[in-house]
């Protein structure tokens, strides 16, 4: 699949509806969705056939990329049961088979848990509003945002 | 929800010490067939909790006969492999909810989702 169509078909994806503040809601836009798991498919091969993790999913855009690319298996979890709502939409209209979603605070996953993930994508909070910030130890990550 | 994500959930209530696994109270499961790969299954058999899902497998009424441990040489055992894909992958549990072990505390599933969020104080 050319970048082209993936962005393409990602449009296609639901964003949040009303966008909540305090969890520093945003949607990642198809074409930062597209270049992020493009890049992660095609130049480190991370998406195919592999169990992929999806934290702070929101609406689900970043899993139903995943999902496209062939990951065998996505698992989003998030907070918030209205985004969730709008991921649940979006897995039905893409007739994806290979999405799991759970709701769950993200801090409260285990290290443990979060390893037994090939890949763990995520455009997460970054704790500009008083709410908590992500960070993994990882072997490895890809960092998109510019470094100050 | 399916066995390979439950195989990962566990309880977080308050002063639990093992809040695993969750036992599934299923009043509505789905079988959707998803394609077989022999590798990443090979590959996932190592990270599981093997009883674990054996368990879950039977609370479901769909334990495909599965040994009570991991055969030897399972890489190269398709018929195996198939059996264990099925179960993590094609298995799926659309309503019902998950126990904790320890607390019985109980997070719903709905529409696919369980919902693990804890209540203040929990």
């Amino acid at each position: 699949m050319k970048l082209k169509e993936l962005e393409s078909c990602l449009q296609q994806v639901d964003g949040f509806e009303a966008p909540k503040i305090l969890l520093e809601q945003y949607p990642t836009s198809p074409h930062i969705a597209g270049c992020m798991l493009y890049t992660i498919h095609n130049t480190f091969d991370d998406i195919q056939n592999k169990l992929v993790a999806d934290l702070g999913c929101g609406c689900g855009v970043l899993s139903v990329g995943a999902a496209v690319l062939d990951a065998r298996l996505c698992v989003g979890f998030d907070i918030d049961e209205d985004a969730l709502d709008i991921f649940k939409r979006n897995i039905e209209e893409f007739e994806l088979a290979n999405i799991d979603v759970v709701q769950c605070d993200v801090g409260s996953i285990g290290s443990s848990c979060a390893k037994k993930f090939d890949t763990v994508i995520m455009n997460p909070p970054f704790g500009t509003k008083h709410n908590q910030e992500l960070r993994y130890d990882l072997p490895a990550s890809y960092k998109f945002h510019k470094k100050k | 929800m399916k066995l390979l994500t439950h195989n990962m959930l566990t309880s977080h209530v308050k002063g639990v010490i093992k809040g695993y696994p969750l036992i599934i109270k299923a009043t509505e499961v789905k079988v959707n067939e998803l394609d077989f790969n022999a590798q990443f299954v090979s590959r996932m058999i190592p990270k599981l909790e093997w009883s674990a899902l054996i368990q879950a497998a039977e609370w479901l009424g769909h334990s495909q006969n599965l040994p009570d441990a991991v055969v030897e040489n399972y890489e190269n055992n398709e018929e195996f492999l198939r059996k264990v894909h099925r179960v993590l992958l094609e298995i799926e549990v659309i309503e019902g909810s998950l126990q904790c072990p320890e607390s019985g505390r109980e997070f719903p599933i709905s529409k696919g989702v369980p919902n693990m969020l804890l209540n203040e104080g929990e």
